[in-house]
């Protein structure tokens, strides 16, 4: 007899619990095995061992009440029950990410060398008018290229083009209307906040379901979740951060809601806004890595390879080349930050 | 002189009172039957900022608005271009009530009419001084870049900038940066300006030499001023109508230096009992009837419009004299050197903590 019995009895929960037959033939959990393997059919419990009233233990007093297990097996059952329809809406939708990463990848991986290094430099100069920061981009190139990683890093670089723009498209809009509207930040902080710290993994899950891994969509999609709240968080910020005086001095003269935004809002919370660019470019690079394991190409797979194979020397290089990567893409960042901190110094 | 002024009021404010908390209409009622600021605070935890202030401000004056910081005068200048909205009241411009205008009649009201500097400049930081200061015709969308920056470097000029116009807020002292907010207030060509403590967050000598800008700039353009201030010499300096205001309420309003001869309220005797009163007194405000038997030669030395300070220094410490005292070249009164004396010392006041300052 189990704990509950009685309570369940008092309650006059017994015909209730009974109307439903317990299946025979669900599988068992790991006590009551342990409870078979030692010959008792029943285990008697001492008056400090109550047990907590979970789905389980609620089960063996009454055959209604569902375990823990039925509940996961029905989130999947509701997800897979849901899969088709969401999928007949969001393929489409999502389609023209896939077409993008595709393009890109082809763009940037059949343009001839001798044409991408000269034109990556000539941009990491336009944005940063630093010299040493264009030395470091070029000598990260040729590193690159000497040791035959180019391709790969030319892949990840891509793809971490293609997502940030995305997640700047994106995200700026979104962090905009959270600053003018409290309701809808209250709304956005959680998911935020959730989209921050669910394990990548966990990402990845739902998505294989949804679409299929061999489309580039779905690293694109995983990417974007997770790189985009840096950018989101902080234009929200930012523009809430600006100085009060000068919101109330452009009140005063009577600009509307738009020069307000365009001319005050915005430019005075750039600084803020390119610092979010950058931790969101950071945070698709670290992505990236796990989303090989969905067949994201670039330098991932090195380090998917060299777990897999445990090919220790093939999974440090890469590794490493990730890091100079990382360090090329916030210095040029970082440096085209400053340039806009020094104009509007205040 | 009150008949002739009641004909030009540029601004009126009426019956305006302004209560801050959750829910100001509910205890606006207790406050009207006059439940005082503590009270409000303690039964119904609402702040009363306002009450009852009613203000007729004079075209072509400098009206100051004289408190302590929290006695609320920051929220009245605000109130007069609806940055704040008031509890009840009304605020006439030109005869039109603000508080009834559209937000998009608002807009233009304060683009055209109503233009503002602020205590801490409030410029922007990624503008040059030239954009900053072009910035009211720009909101406006007149003209074409062209007119709109002549125009704005006319006023840096006037104001005393020339040559900075391509330099950045943030490379000016905080006097050239207040010199830029009162371009950009005189760009907009608004006939009035509203200075919410214009010259507080200067120092004391730039302070001195921004007041005397303001000045001279309204000797020639005679705008509506409406200004901000807690300091009482910078008050009586610029005043052609003095506010005091205390806790959210007129103590006195008038002439200043009817204010300064005759305070009607222990708060004000405290508070004029420190300044220089012979640099701030006038002649015309302690001269008596004209007497016949004056030597109306060479002793009538006096301009109707000096200072005390100038008649001691003229008169060289005697004080048994008397002066004819002139007014457009044509006699108007009277001044006893003894009368003059005596208007230096405070009226003797009730509160001894007046006396004891």
């Amino acid at each position: 007899m189990a704990f509950y019995d009685p309570i369940i009895n008092v309650l006059g929960l017994r015909e209730w619990c009974d109307s439903t037959v317990v299946k025979s033939d669900t599988p068992k959990s790991m006590a009551e095995l342990l409870a078979d393997a030692a010959g008792k059919d029943s285990v008697e419990t001492a008056w400090y061992d109550i047990p907590f009233p979970s789905l389980d233990n609620l089960n063996q007093s009454c055959g209604a009440i569902d375990r823990t297990r039925d509940m996961t097996s029905g989130v999947e059952a509701v997800f897979l029950d849901i899969k088709d329809p969401l999928k007949t809406v969001l393929d489409p939708l999502t389609q023209p990410l896939s077409w993008l990463l595709d393009g890109s990848l082809y763009l940037f991986t059949h343009t001839p060398w001798w044409v991408l290094i000269p034109l990556v430099l000539f941009l990491s100069f336009k944005v940063t008018r630093s010299w040493p920061t264009v030395i470091l981009v070029a000598a990260t190139f040729f590193f690159f290229a000497f040791i035959d990683h180019y391709t790969y890093a030319v892949e990840t670089l891509s793809i971490i083009f293609v997502c940030t723009v995305l997640c700047i498209l994106f995200g700026i809009p979104i962090g905009i209307l959270m600053s003018k509207n409290d309701w809808f930040q209250k709304i956005n902080i959680p998911i935020l906040d959730m989209l921050q710290t669910l394990p990548s993994f966990v990402y990845l899950i739902p998505l294989i379901f949804l679409f299929s891994v061999t489309e580039s969509k779905l690293y694109g999609i995983a990417i974007m979740l997770y790189a985009i709240v840096p950018v989101i968080r902080l234009t929200d910020l930012g523009i809430r951060l600006v100085d009060k005086d000068i919101i109330e001095a452009a009140d005063a003269f009577g600009m509307s809601k738009k020069q307000k935004l365009f001319g005050v809002e915005i430019p005075l919370a750039l600084p803020t806004i390119m610092a979010g660019i950058n931790q969101t470019i950071m945070m698709a690079l670290s992505i990236l890595v796990i989303a090989s394991l969905v067949s994201a190409p670039g330098l991932g797979t090195l380090v998917l390879r060299g777990i897999r194979n445990l090919e220790l020397g093939v999974g440090l290089i890469s590794g490493f080349c990730i890091v100079l990567l990382a360090i090329m893409l916030d210095r040029v960042s970082k440096k085209a930050l400053s340039r806009i901190n020094a104009a509007q110094d205040h | 002189m009150t008949d002739n002024i009641s004909n030009n009021i540029k601004i009126s404010v009426k019956s305006l009172y302004k209560i801050f908390g959750p829910k100001p209409q509910s205890v606006l009622q207790a406050v009207k039957d006059g439940m005082g600021k503590p009270e409000l605070m303690e039964k119904h935890n609402h702040v009363l900022a306002l009450q009852d202030i009613n203000i007729d401000m004079v075209d072509g004056e400098i009206t100051v608005i004289m408190g302590l910081s929290g006695s609320g005068k920051s929220t009245i200048i605000r109130h007069l271009n609806r940055l704040i909205e008031p509890t009840t009241g009304e605020v006439l411009v030109d005869g039109i009530d603000v508080l009834k205008l559209s937000a998009e009649e608002l807009r233009i009201m304060r683009q055209t009419k109503l233009s503002m500097v602020f205590q801490k400049f409030a410029l922007l930081p990624h503008k040059t001084v030239l954009e900053n200061a072009g910035t009211p015709l720009r909101i406006r969308g007149v003209g074409d870049e062209e007119s709109i920056n002549a125009e704005a470097q006319k006023w840096i000029d006037r104001v005393g900038l020339s040559g900075n116009e391509n330099q950045y807020p943030h490379q000016l002292s905080g006097g050239m940066q207040q010199r830029v907010g009162i371009a950009r207030a005189l760009t907009s060509n608004s006939e009035v300006m509203l200075m919410d403590e214009a010259f507080s967050a200067l120092d004391p000598l730039i302070r001195t030499v921004m007041q005397d800008l303001l000045l001279e700039l309204q000797k020639d353009l005679h705008k509506t001023i409406v200004f901000i201030t807690h300091d009482l010499d910078e008050a009586l300096k610029l005043a052609d109508h003095l506010v005091i205001l205390k806790d959210g309420a007129i103590i006195q309003q008038g002439e200043p230096q009817d204010i300064l001869l005759n305070p009607n309220d222990p708060y004000i005797e405290d508070f004029v009992s420190d300044i220089n009163r012979a640099r701030v007194l006038k002649v015309r405000s302690i001269m008596s009837e004209i007497e016949h038997d004056l030597p109306s030669n060479e002793e009538n030395c006096c301009d109707f419009d000096d200072t005390l300070e100038d008649v001691i220094a003229h008169s060289e410490g005697e004080i048994l004299k008397s002066y004819v005292v002139m007014q457009d070249g044509k006699p108007v009164g009277a001044l006893h050197m003894k009368d003059l004396v005596k208007a230096l010392v405070p009226r003797v006041s009730s509160t001894p903590s007046a006396k004891a300052s």
